[in-house]
C-alpha cells in the first residue's frame, strides 16, 4: 500500500516538474524544476531497490551537474531567457504530434507485453557492493571507456570555453554571427554616407578617422 | 492494483515524450540541454526498472554509464553556450546557421 502511494506521488512529481522544465520561460526556474524531477526519479529508483544509483543520482546529478547549469544561467543573466520572437504554429503542432506519437507507440508496446511479477531478489540487490562487482568485473571495459569519455569531455569543455573572444572586425567568425552594437552600426553608416557624398576618402583612412572620433 | 514494471516503463515513456516536446519547441540552448537531460533520465528509469524485473545488475551499470554520458554532454553543451555568449552571438539555436551551406 505504502509502495503504491509513494509510486503515485513520485511519478506525479516527476511528470509535473518535467512539464515545468519544458513550459517555463525562465531558465532558472527550468533548472530548479529539473532538480525536483531528478529527486522524484531517485525516489522511484529506491522503489526499484537501486539504492546506489538513487544516491548517485541525488549527489552527482541533482547536486553537481545542476549546480553547473545554475552557474551558467547566472553568468548569462537575462540573455539566457527564451528569445521573444513567436514561433510558427506548425512547429508547435508538429512537436505535439511527434511527442504524442512516440509516447503512444511506447505505451502500446508496453501494453502488448505480458509482464510477470519479476524476479525475486535479495536485499543485497542494488547495494554498492553488488554494483561494484558488476562494474569492476564483467563491465570493466565499459568502466574504462567511461573514464576516457569524461577526460575527453573535460578537455573539450576547457577548449571551448577558455578561448579568448575573437576580434570583432569581421561579420562572421566561425559559425557564430556577430551582433554589432547599434551605435557602431550607425557610425559605419555615416562613414559610408560620407564616402558616397565626397568620393575622395579611401576606406582605410575613413576608418582611422572614425576610430579617433 | 499491483504496481508492476509496466507502470514504471509507462512513466518513463511519458517523461521521454515531454523531453522530446521540449527539444522540438524551445529555442534557448540551455533549456534544450535540460530537455535532453529529461530524455536521458527517462531512459535511465526504463533501464533500472527492467534491471529490477530481471533481477540483474547490468541495467544499473548502464544507468550509471548514461549518467556519465549526460555529465559529459552537459560540459560540452555549456561550453558551447558560454562560447556563443562570449562572441556576442544571439542565444537562439535557430540563428546558428553558419554551417548550413
Amino acid at each position: 500500500m505504502t509502495y503504491d502511494v509513494v509510486f503515485v506521488v513520485a511519478s506525479a512529481l516527476a511528470i509535473a516538474s518535467a512539464l515545468g522544465v519544458v513550459l517555463s520561460g525562465n531558465p532558472f526556474f527550468s533548472a530548479l524544476s529539473l532538480i525536483g524531477n531528478l529527486v522524484a526519479l531517485a525516489a522511484l529508483y529506491l522503489l526499484l531497490q537501486s539504492d546506489f544509483v538513487a544516491a548517485a543520482q541525488v549527489i552527482v546529478y541533482a547536486g553537481a551537474v545542476m549546480i553547473m547549469f545554475l552557474f551558467v544561467t547566472a553568468y548569462l543573466g537575462g540573455r539566457a531567457s527564451e528569445p521573444l520572437r513567436a514561433r510558427p504554429w506548425y512547429q508547435t503542432l508538429g512537436a505535439i504530434v511527434a511527442a504524442v506519437a512516440v509516447v503512444g507507440e511506447l505505451v502500446f508496446a508496453i501494453d502488448q507485453q505480458a509482464f510477470g511479477d519479476g524476479a525475486s531478489v535479495s536485499d543485497a540487490f542494488g547495494a554498492p557492493q553488488a554494483v561494484a562487482a558488476s562494474f569492476l568485473g564483467r563491465y570493466v571495459l565499459t568502466f574504462e571507456a567511461t573514464s576516457v569519455l569524461l577526460l575527453i569531455a573535460a578537455v573539450g569543455g576547457v577548449t571551448l570555453a577558455a578561448r579568448r573572444p575573437a576580434p570583432r572586425e569581421e561579420g562572421v567568425i566561425g559559425v557564430f554571427e556577430i551582433q554589432r552594437p547599434a551605435h557602431e552600426v550607425s557610425l559605419q553608416a555615416e562613414v559610408i554616407d560620407a564616402e558616397t557624398r565626397f568620393d575622395v576618402v579611401p576606406a582605410g583612412q575613413a576608418r582611422d578617422e572614425d576610430g579617433k572620433g | 492494483m499491483h504496481i508492476g514494471v509496466a507502470w514504471f516503463l509507462g512513466v518513463s515513456a511519458v517523461l521521454f515524450g515531454i523531453g522530446l516536446f521540449g527539444v522540438f519547441t524551445r529555442r534557448s540552448p540551455i533549456i534544450l540541454l535540460l530537455s535532453v537531460e529529461i530524455m536521458l533520465n527517462a531512459s535511465n528509469l526504463a533501464l533500472i526498472s527492467v534491471a529490477r524485473y530481471w533481477g540483474q545488475q547490468s541495467g544499473q551499470v548502464f544507468a550509471l554509464v548514461v549518467m556519465a554520458v549526460a555529465a559529459s554532454e552537459v560540459v560540452v553543451g555549456l561550453g558551447l553556450v558560454v562560447a556563443m555568449a562570449r562572441r556576442r552571438a544571439d542565444l537562439d539555436v535557430d540563428s546558428l546557421t553558419g554551417l548550413r551551406n
